[in-house]
């Protein structure tokens, strides 16, 4: 570990905790708004984890969330916190790999397919068993976890999120999935098992956005399918993703914030018309900065070096 | 019972296999893969109420409106958003990943307009609502109309591609874009074409299922995943096999609906689609290999 290394995290460590102290000074709307833009800079690194280096666009985050938001609300009453989390995450793994196993073997325009209806499969088969088997559409959270408990559980999450993404960069697979992002085929010549490693990295992300999903839960306290399974939420994600750059460790942090406070605004003076501005700027953002913000100004920077 | 399942799910299948024909148009030969084909298909829908409901216009007649409208939306589209991607585009990869992320924009834009103009409720009118006698069991008219609209559209068009020579060069691009230019094909104009008649047929099935069916302002994710999969089970850029693949679709749903439970018909269209993926990715109908 040289110098650097160990100064960058050394100041990581300090922004975190310095973050963590963030409720001890601020009021309750800064905390409120903290949870949801933590929780967002999750979602979009984790997406990033596993879109970015394999390039497969998958439109799936909600159904992972909805996942975990959902676990919640069914078991919160009759286990303990932690074990939810676990059964959330657990449950989360199990649709990963059902989702990956089935199409991370072929073409990616598959994954994207599957991704694309698979909340609202989700949302309608919640909704069947509840009306048909247990008699009852949404569910009451009533759960000891402050906000500031959410808080700290979502930056925690960040925290492991961040780590596992830059750890996995300094290893040999790290290194596979950015042979497998340049060209598969070179990959699989290079004896690189692709499907397998793909899988795993899917499993991973969809898995943290389960937790996010699961942690944030208590703070509606009333929940029921078409809440929990809000396709805004993976289209925010992905946007934010693709703004910063989601091959990039930092990228999806970049866009998420901006991006965050963005829809904040637009959704408290605009209720009716932000996800057509969404939209336009989700269209403006594949156009403009097709690689995110990180690689414009890397080359804008680079192309002023030359000259 | 049988009966009546048979008939709603051939009609069902109708309008399938006429809006997926459309969406295996625009992948097949304009290579964009349009996520926001179910938002047309509503958009559509919405219209052909308002013509019905504030005019005073028939559906069938409101057809003639909405068919050329959604010509010149798909055309507008691809020469504003899609033409702009393909050009950029270094591989057919990067072309997919672009237009699959510039269409999911669009489909929020389309949606959130429809959600400001009609809000979010279950919207339908009654057309021909009366019940025609039809072996034994008695079906809607206004179905039974839908399935011969789509049907006369849907066969049109399949004899305007395979029998003309225009139709021909339509397919050659979607066979090999590559050697469709040595034979003269302007590849650029039939991809143009293609996705403009993609956006036509939307028109048209959103009409026909308005006819029929209920639907709100943000259903259109459905229409397009259902259209997405008959697409991949008749196999990219397969007219007929959109087709077939379309009517075995909605008769599975609609016996699933009658026999099992009305809710689990996306379910039921998943397993399908699990099926086809591990079973025959290429789709039922499909060269094995692409």
């Amino acid at each position: 570990m040289t110098a650097r290394t160990l100064l960058g995290l050394l100041v990581a460590g300090l922004v975190l905790a310095a973050l963590a102290a963030l409720p001890l000074f601020a009021g309750p709307y800064a905390v409120t708004l903290m949870i949801g833009m933590t929780g967002y800079v999750v979602l979009a690194t984790a997406w990033g984890l596993f879109s970015g280096p394999t390039r497969y666009v998958s439109l799936a985050t909600v159904a992972f969330f909805g996942i975990g938001a959902y676990t919640v609300g069914v078991f919160s009453e009759t286990l303990p916190y932690p074990l939810v989390l676990l059964v959330a995450a657990l449950i989360g793994l199990a649709v990963a790999l059902v989702v990956g196993l089935s199409t991370l073997r072929l073409a990616g325009v598959y994954f994207v397919i599957f991704t694309f209806g698979l909340a609202e499969l989700i949302r309608q088969l919640v909704t069947w068993y509840e009306v048909n088997v247990t008699g009852t559409l949404g569910r009451y959270i009533f759960l000891p976890v402050t906000p500031e408990g959410i808080y700290w559980q979502l930056l925690a999450l960040a925290a492991a999120t961040f780590l596992f993404s830059w750890g996995i960069g300094r290893t040999r697979w790290g290194l596979a999935l950015k042979v497998i992002g340049d060209d598969e085929v070179v990959a699989s010549h290079c004896g690189i098992d692709i499907t397998r490693l793909k899988l795993a990295l899917f499993a991973v992300s969809a898995v943290i956005i389960t937790l996010v999903g699961a942690i944030q839960a208590p703070r509606w306290t009333y929940i029921e399918p078409s809440i929990a399974f809000n396709p805004t939420i993976s289209f925010l994600t992905l946007i934010m993703a693709l703004l910063g750059g989601a091959d990039r460790l930092w990228g999806p942090l970049l866009g998420a914030i901006p991006l965050f406070l963005l829809f904040e605004w637009l959704s408290a003076n605009f209720p009716n018309h932000y996800p057509i501005i969404l939209g336009l700027v989700f269209i403006a953002i594949v156009f403009l900065l097709p690689k995110g913000v990180l690689a414009a100004v890397e080359s804008r920077l680079r192309k002023g070096g030359a000259r | 019972m049988l009966v009546t399942a048979l008939l709603s799910g051939l009609v069902l299948g109708g309008t399938y296999a006429l809006v997926a024909m459309g969406l295996t148009l625009q992948y097949g030969i304009a290579r964009i893969m349009n996520l926001a084909y179910g938002e047309t298909i509503i958009a559509a829908a919405f219209l052909a109420y308002v013509l019905f409901n504030g005019l005073g216009i028939n559906p069938v007649l409101g057809l003639l409106i909405a068919v050329p409208l959604g010509f010149v939306f798909g055309y507008l589209v691809y020469g504003l958003m899609m033409r702009p991607l393909v050009r950029r585009a270094k591989s057919r990869e990067t072309l997919e990943i672009d237009s699959i992320l510039a269409t999911f924009g669009l489909l929020f834009v389309i949606q959130g307009v429809m959600l400001v103009f009609f809000g979010s409720n279950y919207t339908s009118y009654s057309y021909l609502n009366i019940g025609v006698s039809v072996l034994g069991t008695t079906i809607a008219a206004n179905r039974l109309l839908a399935f011969a609209l789509a049907i006369v559209l849907g066969g049109g068009l399949y004899l305007l591609l395979t029998r003309t020579l225009w139709g021909t060069a339509l397919r050659a691009v979607a066979v090999s874009p590559t050697s469709a230019p040595l034979v003269g094909i302007d590849v650029e104009r039939a991809a143009r074409t293609a996705f403009a008649i993609g956006g036509a047929l939307a028109a048209a099935g959103g009409v026909v299922i308005s006819m029929y069916q209920t639907f709100t302002a943000t259903a259109g994710v459905v229409f397009t995943m259902k259209a997405l999969i008959v697409v991949i089970m008749g196999g990219v850029g397969n007219i007929l096999g959109a087709l077939f693949s379309g009517l075995l679709l909605g008769l599975v749903e609609t016996f699933v609906a009658t026999y099992v439970d009305p809710g689990l018909t996306l379910a039921a269209t998943y397993l399908i689609f699990l099926a086809i993926l591990l079973w025959r990715p290429a789709g039922l109908f499909g060269r094995s290999a692409r």
